[in-house]
């Protein structure tokens, strides 16, 4: 297991170094210099020279390997250089917005799971009933329903009916407690409805072919509870592919909810990106991209972690 | 009529009287199914009785009632779809219709159990064994943990797991077949039931291990007095284990009586058929197998009159009337009009079948070469990876003429179906030449292998993993006429597809079904047809039909045949059942862990065996016939092949051959020919 581990992480080392060529290369091909965006913002006049020293100073002027290089080698080190716009450790920027990005998609995993899991459960056993028409309803709505309008929907009736608007900075968890949640649980409602909407289908779907196996026709002929056919026999077996929907669909939360953000009027790292792409702010996009790219490998790493602890077969193959 | 009547009974029902000793009554039971196409009567009238103690076998063709009347006594008919709108099952002195869920609970798994067909599915994969034994022990007999963990260890110790307290700890993926059925029987034992019934226990298991499940099964129900309710289709498995015999056609009970006598004066028609129908070791080969003709009739449809009467040679107008089941001149019961006939000897089975010799293959050049052929897969077991080499298939040589048929048997696991993966180029071989048609198919090219897909066809050994769930049955085997446009246009297709599904056996309505629609031995079917839709010329067939019901067996034994002499195709036939090798092969080859024990022909190999291993096999496959069955002693071989990763030294077979010694570990014995045409791999021949 140990050493599985290890050439797992091992792994991810030409990946992210793919990525990476990737992203240079993209940024660098796409219209556009951020030199002369910042410089000329203000619709003012600026002399050549102007443009020249500050593509100097950015490290513009030198060749692309030689900045590639540059920026890998930085890496390597834990630098990932300065933001090209505000002037600020990249680091720094990301840090701060992490944080926020992160405590939304842990939220909103954490409700889906805790509605998917059980309502997909009931929803399979009770195949073809009102129940399982309540429950097919709400989550083919909540694939139909996009996350920002959820959103929208979500602050429009807290101001109609409480007249009340959630805060709109942002306070870690560990400093103000009721002020954080009370700002993030909606966009975490607004995003895990969605969510929990696509775990509650692969839930039912994959129970209801776990419920035809042999082997829980063998726990009923055993005279096993039935409530124990389904928790112990049934639901362990048809969690292994849900734990894959919730991985993905983790890992596009962080970095992907740019629209449920600007509803929200979040600083999360969704806006960032969209900021930092129209800037062309190199540093910026590129350790994002990397940031993104690294998140995904983790959490697929994480999920073959859960099925080798979920299923025998694979960690004794 | 009305619904009251329909059940009526329509006989005066001559039954045992019952007694103290009967454990089980079932009792005109009648299960039907709502399905798309309409309800199914899947079980009518169903009566019989179990004593306590006491071994029946119930044989008929898949889709007669068999599972599905084991399923109505342990109450565990699909919810959605089955109901039984009559009957009654009276276990131990309750009806068991009339229990609550939670009475009948109770009841499952503690005085009644039940062991499927399926060894290799009927276990939770993710669940330690220990823990599947242990269930029923802490739910039923309220033992603590470490009592039933005892207990467990005892009933791996009864059943034959060597090391239980080891095994206890391991999951199903880590059993072999044979194994996992001894842990369903030691589950099935757990609470000291009074009655299991064995859904097709062995069908999935080799011969010998076959013979070990069984002569356990029966030995513990001796010795435990438990009664035993064995499915199959296997007649010979129900000469030797039953005491007395159901037989089953079409959702009714036709025949049924002591064991002996259904043998060996069947006192119905179908009964007649079926054991007329296999091929067997204790009788001559006779040139072509005789077969019951025709289908099992469509359930979904109500019938009036015989139900075997499409099929019955000796039909008259009276059998348009329903026969009723009457006490026979033996004591048993019959479904037919005619049994007295029958019982006076008049009527002799007359069914199809006869004809001619199989085609002796002209000895010109091989149209498939071997020549030491082998293949070794590098393995690692679990994440940590200790690794080794498996040595699936060593030095195996053989050839097969144009319009032959070879045999190739051995347990599940000696590499039979590595060899015929090789051929398909589904593997590439490690070492060894394949020549196909002189073309050496190991080199081959791409744009060669192409020309020759399509000569060298496969009918798998297992029907679910290769028919996609997604497509009819009828869109599966029209695929290939598609793909190599062996059709022109949708209409000869469609046409070819209705042949084709006559020609497996089943019935035109079936093209609209989905794989999951059907039984296992239909499954199978459809798999045949799809590889006799692309027309090859020599065609793997790799335990095709050992999933089959006898009387289909032997229609699709016949129909192989037959296109074998019409098409002049060869087969290298793939198998573990040994009466149905002989019967359709020319020449046999005996594998065991890899290698060649013998190779001879058909008529040499089975009337004079020389390798101890060809000796084995053949004791351990059980004759249809109740007599000689009955009255030897089971020569059961000891133990299970040997792990691929520890190979014995010298001799593969020296860990469970009779007469291994010293020597037998020191050499490895080549394949030597004793007399021409016959070659044997042992020291001590
Ligand atoms: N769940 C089901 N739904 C509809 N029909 C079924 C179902 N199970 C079995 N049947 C039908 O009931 C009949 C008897 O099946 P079964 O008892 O499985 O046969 P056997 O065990 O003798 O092979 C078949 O016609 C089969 O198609
Ligand atoms: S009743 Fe008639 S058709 Fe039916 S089995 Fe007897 S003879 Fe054949
Ligand atoms: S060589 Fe020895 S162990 Fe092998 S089959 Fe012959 S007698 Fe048995
Ligand atoms: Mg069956």
């Amino acid at each position: 297991m140990l050493r599985y581990t290890f050439h797992r992480l091992l792994l991810m080392i030409p990946t992210l170094l793919g990525v990476a060529v990737l992203v240079f290369v993209l940024l660098r091909m796409m219209p556009g210099d951020i030199v002369e965006l910042r410089l000329l913002m203000d619709g003012g006049q600026v002399s050549p020279e102007a443009l020249a020293t500050e593509r100097v100073r950015l490290g513009l002027d030198k060749p692309f390997w030689l900045q590639f290089y540059d920026w890998i080698t930085g890496i390597m080190v834990g630098d990932f250089g300065t933001s090209m716009w505000t002037g600020r450790p990249v680091i720094e920027e990301i840090g701060s917005r992490l944080g926020l990005s992160l405590q939304v998609a842990v939220m909103a995993t954490i409700l889906a799971v805790s509605i998917a899991i059980p309502l997909g459960t009931i929803s399979a056993l009770y195949k073809d009933s009102w129940i399982d028409h309540v429950v097919r309803i709400f989550a083919i709505a909540g694939l139909a329903v996009p996350s920002f309008w959820l959103g929208m929907v979500i602050i429009l009736l807290l101001l109609y009916n409480f007249q009340w608007i959630p805060p709109l900075t942002y306070v870690p968890i560990w400093e103000d407690p009721i002020h954080n949640l009370s700002q993030l649980i909606w966009p975490a409602i607004a995003v895990g409805y969605r969510y929990s909407a696509v775990a509650t289908r692969m839930t039912r779907s994959t129970l209801l072919e776990v419920l035809q196996e042999d082997y829980i026709r063998t726990a009923r002929a055993k005279g096993v509870y039935e409530r124990l056919v389904i928790s112990r026999h049934a639901v362990r077996n048809a969690l292994l592919p849900v734990v894959t929907v919730i991985g993905l669909e983790f890992a596009f939360l962080i970095g992907g909810l740019v629209v449920t953000e600007q509803v929200f009027n979040l600083n999360g790292i969704g806006k960032l990106f969209v900021e930092t792409v129209t800037r062309n702010d190199y540093t910026m996009v590129q350790a994002l991209v990397m940031l993104v790219a690294a998140f995904f490998i983790t959490v697929n790493f994480v999920v073959d972690l859960l099925y080798a602890a979920l299923d025998p077969r694979i960690r004794y193959r | 009529m009305t619904l009251v009547e329909s059940y009526q009974q329509p006989e005066t029902k001559a039954r045992s009287a019952r007694s103290d000793s009967v454990l089980l009554d079932v009792d005109n039971l009648h299960v039907h199914f709502e399905t798309t196409r309409g309800m199914v009567r899947a079980v009518e009238g169903l009566s019989f009785d179990v004593k306590r103690g006491e071994i029946v076998a119930i044989v008929g063709e898949s889709g007669s009632g068999k599972s599905v009347s084991a399923l109505s006594i342990m109450r565990l008919l699909p919810k959605m779809t089955g109901r039984i709108p009559h009957g009654r099952i009276t276990f131990d002195g309750r009806n068991l219709l009339e229990l609550s869920d939670e009475e009948m609970r109770e009841i499952r798994g503690r005085h009644i159990s039940m062991i499927f067909q399926e060894p290799m599915t009927s276990l939770n994969p993710i669940l330690t064994i220990g823990l599947q034994i242990t269930e029923p022990l802490q739910i039923h007999l309220g033992m603590t943990h470490e009592q039933a963990h005892e207990r467990a260890i005892e009933l791996l110790g009864l059943v034959g797991i060597p090391d239980p307290a080891r095994r206890l700890e391991q999951y199903p993926h880590q059993f072999s077949g044979g194994m996992r059925q001894r842990v369903m029987i030691a589950i099935g034992l757990a609470c000291n039931p009074k009655l299991i019934i064995a859904d097709e226990p062995t069908t999935a298991l080799d011969v010998t291990i076959q013979a070990q499940i069984l002569e356990l099964m029966k030995d513990l129900s001796r010795r435990l007095n438990i009664a035993l309710i064995i499915i199959t289709h296997n007649l010979g498995v129900v000469a030797r284990y039953a005491d007395r015999v159901i037989v089953m056609y079409a959702a009714r009970l036709v025949e049924e009586g002591v064991a002996e006598n259904v043998f060996h004066k069947p006192r119905h028609p179908y009964s007649m058929g079926l054991l007329r129908s296999v091929p067997r070791l204790d009788r001559p080969r006779g040139a072509k197998l005789e077969t019951i003709e025709g289908l099992p009739p469509n359930l979904a449809i109500m019938m009036s009159g015989c139900r075997f009467a499409p099929r019955c040679p000796f039909k008259i107008e009276k059998c348009a009337e329903e026969p009723a089941l009457l006490r026979t001149d033996l004591g048993g019961l019959s479904r037919c009009h005619r049994h007295e006939e029958i019982a006076a000897g008049k009527l002799a089975w007359t069914g199809g079948g006869g004809g001619g010799e199989v085609s002796a293959a002209r000895k010109t050049t091989p149209l498939l070469s071997v020549r030491d052929l082998a293949k070794h897969f590098e393995v690692r077991s679990g994440l940590r990876g200790s690794g080794g080499t498996v040595r699936a298939v060593q030095d195996v040589s053989f050839d097969i003429y144009p319009g032959e048929t070879l045999g190739l048997v051995g347990e599940s696991g000696c590499g039979k179906t590595t060899v015929g993966r090789l051929i398909l180029k589904l593997e590439q071989p490690s070492a060894g030449e394949i020549r196909f048609a002189g073309t050496d198919i190991t080199k081959a090219s791409a744009a060669e292998m192409k020309a020759l897909r399509r000569k060298i066809q496969v009918i798998f050994q297992d029907p679910y993993s290769s028919l996609n769930p997604r497509m009819t049955v009828g869109e599966i085997i029209g695929e290939p006429l598609h793909v190599y446009k062996l059709a022109a246009g949708k209409r000869e297709q469609h046409a070819r597809v209705q042949e084709l599904l006559q020609q497996v056996g089943l019935r035109p309505e079936m093209a609209a079904r989905y794989p999951h629609q059907l039984s296992g031995g239909q499954r199978q079917r459809v798999g045949i047809a799809r590889a006799l839709a692309m027309e090859p010329s020599f065609i793997v067939c790799d335990e095709a039909v050992s999933a089959l019901d006898v009387s289909i067996q032997g229609q699709i034994i016949n129909l192989l045949e037959d296109l074998q002499r019409r098409l002049g195709l060869a087969y290298l036939f793939i198998a573990h059942d040994l009466a149905v090798v002989r019967h359709i092969s020319m020449r046999v080859v005996v594998m065991y862990f890899g290698r060649v024990m013998e190779v001879a022909d058909r008529d040499t190999i089975y009337a004079e065996p020389l390798h101890p291993y060809t000796k084995v096999l053949l004791d351990a496959a059980p004759v249809p016939d109740p007599t000689i069955e009955k009255g030897r002693e089971p020569r059961l071989i000891k133990g299970e092949l040997p792990s691929h990763l520890a190979p014995p030294s010298g001799c593969v077979f020296n860990t469970r051959c009779p007469l291994a010694s010293e020597e037998c570990r020191q050499i490895v014995p080549p394949l030597r020919e004793i007399k021409p045409g016959h070659a044997v791999a042992c020291i001590k021949v």
